[in-house]
């Protein structure tokens, strides 16, 4: 591959075009969302005034049913959206790694943890969040812990086929003879092995995050009712559709959008790490 | 220096066949069954046989990549077989290895300066300066230009990693290098400069080999002593030239005469051994070349012959060509180590 | 052109200026520049040469079996029985393969389907290019298998691939490629993956079995002992080209390619005595992406000259069926 510099993107856009068409919409949509405030108005203000508005100059996408600007709960709905998603993919492979290189590499760990994660994966996703929530009341921390959980398992599975895998590689076997010792070979020679899996599983998982927080929101499980998410959103405007669709279309397009973009990604990653999955296209 | 730089006593692995909860007794593949040799300094010690025949175990078994059921091996007189992982560390410079296959044996990620400097910086700090110079001074012992130093293995040819293999066993100043098919995976015309740097270096620096090959041409060419291994077992250890003019053991010569000589005017007669070479989980009694053997006599059927000193200074186990004269016959491992130390 | 002609009647194979190139994102390889070669009626033909020198993807080449999205045969003719190969429609060249032609491999297992027996899959062979009724093919299958020198043929047809040994693996593949009687074989590195006992064994086997059927027998291998073992023709390639084509005899005895003179002293060969360092071919060979300007050789060349390195030598004439693609043939044969 060789060092990668500025000037061989172009070329590397023509090659990967999914990773340059998804990674480009999110990373748009990220800075979107975290810039709305110097472009959108107030997501929570009520106006009793201006209930269920078509769009206008002043609210583009007209308002909800309490009076609220449309436009700006939606971007402000893709910072919870983004949030829940990129945090959950990442704890879930943070963790997925650490159970999963451990279990690469010890056996007795790997016979009784690789069962647990086999029970975990067993769980659906929105039993255990609002099993959880019930718990402790909603907010976001405890839904993506909720969220990274039952995710967990598949990044450790994953991870630790790859560990098992790199760990006969012969360049490792010298690495042990060359006198290295076993964190050095784990730091140098296989954690790095694990990055795409890591990468691809974990676009995956974002984007199942991002559905299931939707999913959960809209059952009033999820994000608290005053925090705008898409999900709440669509909950709280699913009586209005017929007199004012953007409420829910435009909440419901976004979540879309974002999905796809991320799912994209994905696939562009696993074409690019794994040039086979690519030819067979 | 007083003894052999490499000892190995009665070196012995066995794999069990699966976790054993369940069943009573667990069946195990019989891959390294009491071995023994020697190699001194500067010497080259060839072990051929064919796949199976547990030759890369036992270079395994040296390098303590897995541990051995049974059995000893002495560097300088250290049993490094029976060292914890720490007391190890220090033996690790003494001895190196250059892996079969220069494709999987360097990690894709690094550059041929990281590659080659590791091991040394398992021991040492090495500054930036010192690291170049370090890389530049190993590429050119191979004989490869220090330009290469930030190439990555997938720019290379499969002879320019192999190269970059040897430079990463020699990073370490070793006595011993093992080379386990080193060269089997490498076009002849490349082989041939591969082995001659092998050659160089022991010349230059008086590093001994252990060099495991099937390739008897090779071995041949490179090997000052050679051992045969039959199904876990030496069959025949013998100088080189004593052992390609007359190979004693039936297998040796069976092995001899079905490599291929690049003659078109030579006719071959006969194929020199049918069957193929029984499995190490459930190996045949007596003498494991028994039942390929043409000389086999029903003594080969029941006894494990025992490795016999020959007159020209050669080991061998085959009850017809070498016939234990003593009936009170000291244990074999015993035997076959006193004519070690004779030979060598 | 004339010995072409008339030596016409007992021409089974006859490739001329085959062209494969390979096509990568953004790189042509021309994996074969143009080679011309033919194989007689029942001779054993050995194609020799490194990794990478074409010789695979020749036999690939003729029997049409590349891969389709990355490679093409850009130009020129395989002519079996006087019909042109590259031009059959893909269900005419299915019947060929198997049928007239057929291939075995390094690896038994990239031919042997792992869910099915043996004998199934040599009895399933003969069905499709025979029309044979079931009882009769799977009595075939057990015939086949008996051939190929398999102990104890009754109860092996019922053995699953994985449940042989690599050499007898070998062995049904080629009873498999024999079933339907083909009139030319390819056999690709078959016994590079064995051990030397095995090796002898299968060499053997394949010797025999050519003279019994008299089939025809294309032998690719890196390994010159092989060759002079089987083969009665040879020609060796190298970068993508011919560069010397003879009887094994002369081969040997009198290479005139100094890529040959050097692959045959850089083997560590017992009849020479030992030497302390091999003769070696100093260098790399060049990568076939860029289009090489003389002899591909010449770089690593101990003959090479001015007009080596500017044209592109053709192969001509240095002896009775004995040709080689050099300007110094005549120095290098008398060196």
């Amino acid at each position: 591959m060789g060092r990668l510099q500025l000037s061989d993107l172009p070329r590397l856009a023509r090659r990967y075009p999914l990773v340059f068409i998804g990674g480009g919409l999110l990373t748009l949509l990220i800075i979107l969302a975290l810039a709305a405030p110097l472009y959108a108005g107030d997501p929570v203000n009520i106006n009793p005034f201006k209930r269920l508005q078509p769009p206008s100059a002043e609210m583009w996408f007209g308002s909800d049913n309490l009076g609220r600007d449309v436009f700006a709960r939606t971007i402000f709905g893709a910072r919870i959206s983004l949030m829940v998603g990129l945090l959950s993919a990442a704890c879930a492979a943070l963790a997925g790694l650490l159970i999963g290189v451990i279990a690469g590499y010890s056996r007795s760990f790997d016979n009784v943890v690789m069962r647990i994660m086999d029970g975990l994966m067993s769980i659906p996703t929105i039993l255990l969040a609002i099993a959880l929530i019930s718990l402790t009341g909603p907010g976001i921390g405890i839904l993506i812990v909720a969220i990274a959980i039952p995710e967990t398992p598949a990044v450790a599975r994953l991870v630790r086929s790859v560990v098992l895998g790199v760990r006969q590689r012969p360049y490792v076997e010298a690495a042990l003879c060359g006198g290295a010792r076993l964190p050095k070979v784990l730091w140098r020679h296989i954690l790095p092995s694990t990055v795409p899996a890591l990468m691809v599983q974990g676009a995956t998982v974002c984007a199942s995050a991002i559905l299931t927080e939707a999913g959960l929101s809209f059952l009033g499980v999820g994000v608290p009712p005053e925090i705008p998410s898409w999900g709440n959103m669509i909950a709280s405007s699913r009586l209005y559709l017929a007199i004012a669709p953007l409420t829910i279309f435009a909440p419901g397009i976004c979540l879309a959008v974002t999905v796809l973009a991320v799912n994209l990604l994905g696939d562009g990653l696993r074409d690019m790490f794994d040039p086979r999955s690519k030819r067979r296209r | 220096m007083n003894g052999p730089l490499l000892k190995v006593e009665n070196l012995t692995k066995h794999y069990p066949l699966g976790s054993g909860i369940f069943k009573k007794s667990i069946p195990v593949i019989r891959a390294v069954e009491d071995v023994s040799f020697s190699v001194e300094a500067g010497e080259t010690l060839c072990i051929v046989g064919e796949s199976g025949c547990g030759k890369s175990t036992v270079a395994r078994l040296l390098m303590r990549l897995v541990e051995p059921t049974a059995g000893r091996v002495l560097i300088d007189g250290t049993d490094i077989a029976g060292l914890k992982k720490d007391a190890l560390h220090a033996w690790r410079r003494r001895m190196q290895m250059v892996f079969q296959d220069p494709y999987s044996s360097l990690n894709p990620r690094l550059t041929a300066a990281q590659i080659i400097t590791e091991p040394v910086e398992n021991f040492e700090r090495l500054g930036r300066n010192q690291r170049q110079a370090l890389a530049a001074d190993l590429l050119r012992k191979v004989g490869m230009s220090p330009e290469m130093t930030h190439r990555l293995p997938s720019e290379l040819s499969g002879g320019q990693r192999q190269r970059l293999g040897i430079a990463r066993a020699l990073s370490l100043n070793p006595s011993l290098i093992i080379a386990d098919e080193a060269v089997s995976a490498l076009d002849v015309s490349v082989q041939a400069q591969i082995l001659n740097l092998l050659l160089d270096l022991q010349q230059q620096m008086g590093i001994a080999f252990v060099f495991i090959s099937h390739d008897l041409g090779v071995v041949e060419h490179i090997g000052h002593r050679v051992a045969v291994m039959y199904l876990g077992r030496i069959v025949e250890l013998a100088p080189c030239e004593a052992l390609f003019a007359k190979p004693v053991h039936p297998y040796t010569e069976a092995l001899l005469a079905a490599a291929p000589v690049p003659d078109p005017t030579r006719i071959r007669l006969q194929v020199p051994v049918d069957g193929e070479m029984p499995s190490p989980i459930n190996p045949p009694n007596g003498c494991a070349f028994h039942p390929r053997c043409p000389l086999a006599v029903e003594r080969c059927r029941i006894e494990v012959p025992p490795l016999v000193p020959m007159a020209d200074g050669r080991i061998v186990a085959c009850h017809v060509r070498a016939p234990a004269t003593e009936l009170s016959a000291p244990p074999i491992a015993n035997r076959a180590l006193a004519q070690i130390d004779s030979i060598s | 052109m004339l010995m072409r002609e008339s030596a016409k009647d007992d021409v089974l194979l006859d490739v001329r200026d085959l062209e494969t190139h390979f096509y990568g994102e953004e790189s042509v390889t021309r994996a074969l520049g143009g080679i011309s070669f033919q194989v007689k009626k029942g001779e054993t033909l050995g194609v020799v040469g490194e990794s990478g020198c074409g010789k695979s993807v020749t036999a690939l080449s003729i029997l049409r079996l590349l891969p389709k999205l990355t490679a093409r045969t850009v130009g020129g003719e395989v002519r079996f029985r006087g019909r042109d190969l590259l031009e059959l429609s893909d269900r005419e060249m299915r019947k060929v393969r198997g049928d007239q032609i057929a291939m075995i491999f390094q690896d038994p297992m990239t031919s042997l389907n792992p869910v099915y027996t043996v004998g199934h899959q040599i009895a399933e062979a003969v069905q499709i290019h025979t029309k044979a009724s079931h009882p009769v093919a799977a009595a075939k299958a057990e015939e086949m298998l008996r051939l190929v020198r398999i102990a104890d043929p009754e109860r092996r047809v019922n053995n699953y691939p994985h449940e042989m040994s690599g050499g007898m693996r070998q062995r049904a593949m080629i009873a498999m490629a024999l079933a339907c009687s083909p009139e030319l074989l390819i056999a690709d590195e078959p016994t590079t993956a064995l051990d030397v006992t095995i090796q002898a064994q299968i060499l053997r086997l394949i010797v025999d079995l050519k003279e019994r059927t008299g089939t025809a027998v294309m032998f690719i291998t890196h390994d010159l002992g092989v060759v002079a073992e089987t083969c009665q023709r040879v020609i060796v390639m190298y970068a993508g080209r011919i560069v010397e084509q003879a009887s094994v005899i002369d081969l040997f005895a009198r290479p005139a390619h100094p890529y040959t003179q050097g692959l045959m002293r850089s083997v560590p060969d017992r009849r020479r005595g030992r030497q302390r360092r091999l003769p070696e071919i100093p260098g790399i060979v060049p990568s076939l992406r860029e289009p090489i300007v003389g002899c591909s050789f010449a770089p690593r060349c101990p003959f090479a000259i001015d007009i080596c390195r500017d044209k592109t030598p053709v192969l001509r004439d240095v002896g009775s069926s004995h040709t080689a693609a050099c300007w110094r043939a005549e120095e290098v044969m008398g060196a």
